[in-house]
Parts: C-alpha cells; structure tokens; sequence
C-alpha cells in the first residue's frame, strides 16, 4: 500500500445519512475477483439513476457523505468499490467502525468532520465537485480560502502517510506473542488445541 | 484493584502488546472463516510466503454463498464466481492446514451457529471473523468482533489483532418479558431506543433480569445484532446455563481442563462498581413483538403500530423516511398489521438455530400458509436441521407449505440463489433491512420466527398474539 500525505483532488456530495455497505457493493457483486475492477459496482443499485451524483461527475476522488457512512457489513469490498472508483478518502461526520479500519487499511482515509464543518462543505459542493486539498500532516480540508479540521485516529494517520503494511509491523512482535501465547498455553491450555483436536 | 467491566477482563488477558499510543495487539483465540471474505487474505498469505500462524485455532465453513437446495456439492448449481470461492476454500483449508466443515459434512452451516454448536466458542475467549455478525459469540462472554478482509490476513498471519480499546456500553434489560415477545423483540427493540450509530465506539454488554432469562440460544440472538446498533461487538456474562451448553461440545474442555475452565469463567463478570460510558435502560414489560416498516434496522415498531409519516421525525431522518417509505412501498397511517407480504424467510445466524425453529413451527402446527405464498426455512446448520427432523419440526413446515431447505445464508443477504424480485415484500427473521439486502428492489420487514410465522399464515405483517 503507498502512503499520502497530500491529497488533491475534486470532491462530489451525497446527501444522504447512513450510506451502508449493502449500498456501497451489493453483495451479489462479491464474488468477483478483485483484478476486476470494483469501482463499476460502487452504488451499483442507486445509480441506475442518470441524476445520481456519481454519474454525473466522474472525475472525482473524494466523497463528502452524511452521518454513520459505512454501516453495516464488515465486507471490505466496500472499500475496494470506493478506491476502484478513485476515491482516496471519504469526509463524514461519523463511520461505521470496521467500515473505517477497512479503509484505513486500503490507503482511504476516513475523515471524521463537525456536522456543522460537514454542512458548509456540502453547501460548496451542492451544484457542482470542487477541488479540495486534504493534508493528513495538518488533519486539515482545503477549499478556497477556507479550511477545515478533520479527525483521525493518530496510528491510522501515521498508517496512512507511511503506507505501512500491518504484518510487518505485528511481526517485530513475534517473539512477545509467542511468549504471551505460551504462557497462556500453560494458564489456559483448552484455548490451545493442538492441530489433532 | 480497581473495578473491571467484563469487557476490560477480556481484553486486559489478552493484550499481548502495547504500543505506546495505546493501539494494541490483542491476541485473537478463535478466528472463524468463510469462502467471501478470505480468498483476498490466503492469496496475501501465498504471495508473502507466509503460513497460518496458528491453523489448530482457525475454523472455516462455507456458508454465504452456498445453494440451500439439493444436489448443491455440484458446482454447476452456482454461480461461476460463487463456485470458485468455495473451490477456493477448499483450497486454502487443505493447503494450511486449518479446521474445515465442507457442504458435505452434515456440521457445515453458517459460520456464527457452528462455532459455537461445536464447542469452539467458549467464554472468556476472543474470537474473530470476517462477518460482521461476529458478535453472536459474545453471547457467550467471548470478545467477538467482526473484521475486514485486511484483518483476516493479519490474523492468519500473527494471530493478533490491531486494535485500540472500545468504550463501555451497558444496556440493561429489567424484568420478566410479556407472553409472545422473544430475544429477537429485545434486540431490535434496543436498537430501535439507540439508532443504528448509537453503539459505535462502544462494546456492549448486555445484562438484567429479561437478559438472564433468555436461552443461550436467545442471548446469541440478541448479541448478533450488536453491530446494527453500530456496537463492534456484544457481551453478556456467562451463567450456569452458558456453562451447561458448553459442557460436552467436541471441542469443549473435559475433565481437569473443565474444572480449571470453570474457574477462569466463574470470574468473568462486570463489578458492581465498573464505570459505564453509557447506560441505556429498557423494561422487559414495555417490550411488544416488533417489526421494521423502512430501510434501517432503527425503523422499529410494536405491530400494533401504524407506518410513520416522514414529518413524524426530526432532522436528517426526514428525508431519510421519505426516501424508506418509497423504496418499501408504503402508506404513512396505514396499520402495520395490514402489510401484505409475499415472501417468509427463517433462517440466518440471527433466528437460524433449534429454539427459533421451535418457535416457528409452534405457530404453523397443523396449519397451512396462505396460498400463493413462498415461505421457506433455512436451518442454520446441518445439525440444526438433523434436531428439527427428529423433533417432528421439518414435519410441520413442510405440511405448512414451506420449503425445507439444506443450511447456509440463503435469503439473508442475497448472494447465492435464494433472493427476492424487485417489489416484492419479505417477512424475514434475519438482521438488516437495508435497500436491496435481500435481492434488488427487495422489502424487509424484520421480526422474529414466531411472527414470521404468523405472516405466513396470514399474508401480512400480523400480532402473534392475536392468533393464540
């Protein structure tokens, strides 16, 4: 996964609370491969509206959405479908919470805004996408001569920026699981089956 | 030593690693997987080299993508793409080695009934799955969370899972449950007082006299729904009863293990002087058998109750029920026990397990459904549907008119054969009502199997109290 810092890039709204995962991807899409494309099933089903924003503007990567974006599932197809499409990060005013670590997980920032922050953006984007700049150094949305602060869980934003993969990482622990895993063996043994079990 | 919630007891013994801004690596007991959210993650695995850190604790079956009909080990009765996940699986369990239940084995089913059917789930555990109806285990005083396909990756690989503590939630229920409300009025119902955000962040444990009368099998209910209140995951304390229906599963301990067992779990509830972040109280006896009347499972209502009008609602939902209202068809002031249904659906790892079917069949012994209907039955696993054959059950569906079928997801989440027409109008006892959940243009109504049932003998949303 590569990092980013910076971020620009045109922003579309889509007034609607609640977005949940069933929308992002229906399910019925899951069992493509990912080498695909996911991006064409992204709101497959609200689409099938020629108004919907997202066909009307094509060239944008970051979504301005409403409340509790990504509720539901914990498929991560969802993220797959926004970051196929283009998209690199999403600015609410709340997420589901795996919703969100999937995304992080991806290189998709979630940006938690102020409903108030939230409102005034989509009141900018309400005709038409405009370019935004989002700079994770500075947890700040940029558009025009206004700014914006945004929310992040600081080890997602250090994620973000680095691209790191999270394996590596957990594995520099790898003696200290192993001797906590050990010890519970001992304390604990019927968690432990062995393989024959 | 300062007071714990159950929440902080399991997660404090499982902490194998903190990082300094409190991100940690907890270690994960039991970690369940099935054919749509883990291809991605054993192929990581194959292109790193790395191997399954700990296959004697991964679990996989198959489940979501499965026909529920006969002759369903041919691969030719699905979907290409749906056929290759499940060779897939097969695959990755034979090749790493793990624990796994193929549509063969009459123990397959859905993920969340046979962990906990077989013994793998066990209190005081964490356990993890690439489903967000994880939860259910936590009905065990497991740690249950749901994770994405990145996740199933790093636990197959380290066996942890990165992780930053929740918040505490506490959700009470007090007193004794009227006639006709079950475990699935509870769940919803709390939903319904919380809003589908009103958990996140949060764990929640529930508890109160209602709670500890359920079942295990009506506490796995109500914990499942953890996540549609927006909760990663669900607890309650386990009890005599959670250690009586642990007791002698394949993989349950035995003998000296079972005593030592029992003494770790004995000490797995909340201090009476535990902090909460957030409480939130129900009396057991305020509780109706509900339904969902729009597109999110925080649309609940008694059945007793009209449809909402959108101006019924402040702010945001406005528009929100504007829009449920027209994609489920209906009229605002209409009485909700007038909702004409054309399709039943029990089953899920929400209502799919024995009780659930008992409480169906209750309701449909010796009658039929409403002529034109199509009303089916999923079990949710081979044992289930074994049980409910022997118990003279599948008898009674089947006289009733519905179709008895082989266990999996089915109708749940529309990915496999089982899924509704546009239009068409779904009593369903599985968990999301969301647009399109349940097939393209499809309409939820959620509620549970006894007034699943009670729709299908009707033809609409109908108060099972008014038909005993």
């Amino acid at each position: 996964m590569a990092g980013w810092t910076i971020h620009q890039g045109r922003a579309v709204h889509l007034g609607l609370d609640n977005i949940d995962t069933d929308q992002l991807i229906p399910a019925r899409f899951m069992s493509t491969p990912r080498a695909e494309g996911y991006g064409q099933f992204l709101l497959h089903d609200l689409r099938s509206d020629p108004e919907f924003p997202l066909n009307r503007h094509r060239d944008v990567s970051i979504l301005v959405a409403g409340r509790n974006f990504g509720t539901g599932s914990s498929r991560e197809a969802a993220v797959y479908a926004l970051f196929d499409a283009g998209f690199r990060a999403v600015i609410a005013p709340s997420f589901g919470d795996i919703f969100a670590a999937n995304a992080v997980n991806n290189g998709l920032l979630p940006a938690r805004v102020s409903d108030d922050a939230q409102a005034e953006l989509a009141a900018f984007l309400a005709a038409e996408p405009a370019e935004i700049t989002i700079d994770l150094n500075t947890r700040t949305i940029a558009l025009d001569d206004r700014t914006f602060p945004f929310d992040v869980d600081e080890s997602w934003r250090t994620k973000l920026i680095n691209g790191w993969d999270d394996i590596d990482l957990t594995r520099q622990h790898a003696d200290k699981i192993a001797a906590f895993a050990a010890c519970r063996a001992f304390s604990e043994p019927w968690v432990f089956p062995t393989a024959s079990d | 030593m300062s007071p714990k919630t159950l929440y902080d007891k399991i997660w404090d013994a499982h902490v194998a690693h903190e990082a300094e801004d409190g991100t940690c690596l907890l270690y994960i007991d039991r970690h369940l997987v099935h054919e749509v959210t883990s291809p991605q993650a054993f192929e990581g695995l194959r292109m790193t080299g790395r191997k399954v850190r700990a296959p004697e604790k991964t679990i996989a079956v198959p489940d979501h993508n499965v026909p529920t009909t006969a002759g369903r080990e041919d691969p030719s009765n699905m979907t290409e793409d749906s056929a290759i996940q499940v060779a897939a699986l097969d695959k990755n369990a034979k090749d790493f080695g793990i624990h796994y239940y193929p549509v063969s084995d009459i123990r397959q089913g859905i993920v969340h009934i046979v962990g906990p059917e077989q013994g793998w789930t066990l209190p005081g555990m964490t356990v993890v799955c690439g489903d967000s109806h994880t939860a259910t285990h936590g009905a065990f005083g497991a740690l249950a969370h749901g994770i994405g396909t990145s996740e199933v990756e790093h636990v197959l690989a380290t066996q942890t899972l990165i992780q930053k503590k929740s918040k505490n939630m506490k959700v009470e229920v007090t007193g004794k449950l009227r006639p006709g409300v079950t475990a699935k009025d509870i769940t919803l119902s709390v939903i319904g007082a919380t809003g589908t955000a009103g958990g996140t962040g949060y764990v929640i444990e529930y508890c109160g006299e209602a709670i500890r009368d359920l079942s295990m099998e009506g506490r796995m209910t109500v914990c499942n729904m953890a996540i549609e209140g927006g909760a990663r995951a669900g607890l309650i304390a386990p009890d005599e009863k959670t250690f009586e229906y642990c007791m002698g599963r394949p993989h349950a301990p035995k003998g000296a293990q079972w005593e030592a067992a029992m003494e770790w779990w004995k000490t797995l509830y909340s201090d009476d002087d535990a902090e909460w972040d957030k409480v939130i109280t129900l009396k057991g006896e305020d509780i109706a058998p509900v339904v969902t009347w729009g597109t999110s499972p925080e649309d609940v209502l008694p059945i007793t109750a009209n449809v909402p009008a959108a101006e019924d609602f402040e702010g945001g939902k406005v528009g929100a029920a504007q829009r449920s209202l027209e994609y489920m068809g209906l009229t605002p002031g209409t009485p909700l026990a007038e909702v004409e249904i054309d399709t039943v659906f029990i089953g899920s790892c929400t209502n799919g397990r024995i009780e659930d079917l008992r409480a169906a069949a209750a309701i449909l012994k010796g009658k039929k459904k409403k002529e034109g209907l199509r009303a089916m039955v999923v079990p949710g696993s081979g044992l289930v549907r074994a049980q409910a054959e022997e118990e003279g059950l599948a008898d009674i569906f089947i006289e009733a008119g519905f179709e008895w079928r082989l266990a999996g997801c089915s109708m749940c989440l529309a990915m496999n054969p089982d899924q509704l027409a546009p239009g068409e109008r779904c009593a369903a006892t599985s968990n999301r009502n969301f647009e399109g959940r349940q097939g393209r243009g499809g309409r939820t109504h959620l509620m549970s199997p006894a007034m699943a049932a009670a729709a299908a003998l009707t033809g609409r949303l109908t108060d099972v109290r008014k038909l005993s």
